[in-house]
């Protein structure tokens, strides 16, 4: 895909968000002893060095019910867990715990997945994560974050540190490219605009839809389609003034995600629409009501489902029509 | 021997059974010596400060037994017994599961096999805090065959959480009828002890036996403890003990007459009758 934009899309760097969160993970359990860290056995903290704080790194191996009302546990003892495992694990196997022991009791545990989406890849449907969004955004008292960056990913990190009642934070497996730094900081519940139009919005979330969205709004400009772009980072408490003023300014929505059609991004924004009356057509770009076509990595992944520049802008181009 | 705490807790019980909405009688008049031994004897709790930071904890992991619960935490004065008698009523916090807002109870329970998780979390809590608070979590027997527990029996060990215990109210009866039949749990000590634990065994209605086996928390150094409690499944009232159909009771006016009556007589030659419900 070309790019026409007069402001860089990415920045050089690409890191992997899990990556970035572990570093800032060590450091908050370093300097608040309130902080612990559950491991599932991740691998992720392999090579960490945890130095004194090393009592509150905890690997409670292969076991995610086990891990949730362990968290839940510590969380009414005091503690604010980090509980680590893979988006689908924590939305699935674990959930009833995570209903009851943890969104019930609104405790402040941090549920930080992994290999969200299909980020994954070839390791298959079994890994892939294309529900975790409508679960955990069903749950009273979740708040549910989808970082779009390894910048971002700290900033949140930071953000739902001091939040009183429980978070999931959707991150991805691989590296994925770094946004283009904004001035504004990432606030949780606001949406944040990376580009203003007056045709359609796209309103994406995490790093692959939103760089989607970004890329396919600068190529439509050059085809004079003036489209903005919102990056979803918080899918509850979704920032409904975004969505409603995207919905009276301009002609039409498009939500990407990866993610099912079924209850994510896409479905939340229309309940928006439609609870507030705003007579707005809806257009979702997310993976189809079946097990993710195909076999491969990440990116080949997200073409052969459609979540693809080519798929939002056909949509676009048809809300115009 | 049934002493006065347990006697009263049970007559709070087939109160509450007495109700429209009835209750899980069974499983509760199974437990009652296991609660009312750990609020008199071993807990060390304050029925005026249930919040204090130190204090021991206890789950029910088998919830449905509240109402046994609410009759133990009533009987030891964490709130006026005549309060119980919302169970069952509209918007009444005497829940058919452990309610939280009920002063004494620490985490709502009901779906089976979430206590013991629970339980290694405030244990890992205590551990991290330096405090030697302990944590006891009461668990049915038929719930031992939800996975979960043994995740986190296997958790528990591994930590070496020696002031973490489990409880099993081992009356040997689940919904479809004796556990041995359904799915069974023998050899259950052995199935505990190779997932890390001590294992104690007593006759839970004994409660001088209950007092001796957790007056010594941690018992073993670097290993969490297990008591398996053998009991009986509506226990107090001779018509129904050791009966599966004892699970859940509605017990009619005459019926709750009935079954005070035993209570208060205590343990009487077993009589042929039918049950009240």
């Amino acid at each position: 895909m070309s790019v026409v934009t007069a402001e860089p899309t990415v920045s050089h760097e690409d890191r992997a968000a899990r990556e970035v969160y572990r570093d800032v993970l060590v450091e908050l359990v370093g300097e608040d002893a309130r902080y612990v860290c559950l491991d599932s056995d991740t691998g992720l903290f392999s090579a960490t060095s945890w130095g004194e704080a090393a009592r509150r790194y905890l690997n409670l191996g292969i076991a995610e019910q086990n891990l949730m009302g362990v968290a839940a546990g510590l969380a009414r003892s005091g503690r604010i867990p980090f509980v680590n495992t893979m988006a689908t694990f924590a939305a699935t196997r674990a959930l009833e715990a995570v209903k009851l022991d943890i969104a019930w009791n609104h405790l402040p545990v941090r549920i930080v997945a992994t290999h969200g989406g299909l980020s994954a890849g070839h390791l298959g449907s079994t890994h892939h994560s294309l529900e975790d969004l409508a679960i955990m955004r069903m749950l009273p008292n979740m708040t549910v974050l989808v970082p779009a960056d390894a910048s971002a990913t700290e900033s949140l990190v930071r953000a739902c540190a001091e939040l009183p009642g429980p978070v999931y934070l959707r991150l991805g497996r691989g590296a994925t490219p770094g946004l283009a730094p904004r001035s504004e900081p990432v606030r949780i519940g606001v949406a944040q605009s990376l580009r203003r139009g007056t045709d359609v919005t796209l309103i994406a979330t995490g790093p692959h839809p939103v760089l989607t969205a970004v890329e396919t709004a600068d190529e439509l400009a050059s085809a004079g389609i003036d489209v903005a772009v919102l990056n979803m980072h918080t899918i509850k408490p979704l920032d409904q003034e975004a969505i409603v003023a995207a919905a009276t300014r301009t002609r039409g929505i498009v939500t990407i995600e990866e993610h099912w059609a079924a209850g994510g991004l896409g479905s939340a924004v229309a309940e928006v629409v439609a609870d507030l009356g705003v007579a707005c057509p809806v257009r979702r770009v997310a993976v189809a009501d079946r097990f993710a076509a195909g076999t491969g990595g990440h990116r080949h992944l997200l073409a052969r489902n459609g979540i693809s520049g080519a798929t939002v802008a056909e949509h676009v181009r048809r809300l115009l029509a | 021997m049934t002493d006065d705490h347990a006697r009263k807790a049970r007559e709070l019980i087939v109160r509450m059974c007495a109700n429209p909405e009835g209750g899980h009688l069974g499983g509760s008049m199974s437990m009652v010596e296991i609660l009312v031994t750990l609020y008199h004897h071993v807990l060390r709790i304050d029925p005026r400060r249930p919040q204090a930071p130190d204090r021991d904890i206890l789950l029910l992991s088998k919830g449905h037994g509240a109402i046994g619960l609410y009759a133990a935490l009533a009987e030891r004065g964490f709130f006026p017994e005549e309060l119980l008698a919302s169970y069952g009523a509209p918007d009444s916090m005497f829940t058919a599961h452990p309610n939280p807002a009920v002063p004494g109870v620490e985490m709502p329970t009901g779906s089976l096999g979430h206590g013991l998780p629970l339980g290694v979390g405030f244990a890992l809590a205590a551990r991290l805090d330096g405090s030697d608070r302990r944590c006891f979590v009461v668990l049915g027997d038929g719930e031992l065959q939800e996975g979960s527990v043994w995740e986190a029996a296997m958790a528990a060990g591994a930590q070496r959480l020696d002031r973490l215990v489990a409880i099993v109210d081992r009356n040997g009866l689940q919904i479809s009828g004796d556990t041995e039949e359904t799915v069974g749990l023998e050899p259950l000590g052995d199935r505990w002890r190779a997932f890390g634990w001590t294992v104690l065994e007593v006759d839970g209605h004994e409660t001088s036996q209950l007092r001796t086996a957790l007056s010594r928390i941690p018992h073993t150094p670097g290993k969490p403890t297990v008591l398996l409690a053998r009991t009986v499944k509506g226990k107090g009232l001779p018509y129904i003990e050791g009966q599966a159909r004892s699970h859940y009771v509605r017990l009619t006016e005459r019926g709750y007459r009935r079954a005070r009556a035993a209570v208060i007589r205590g343990a009487q030659p077993r009589t042929e009758t039918t049950c009240p419900s």
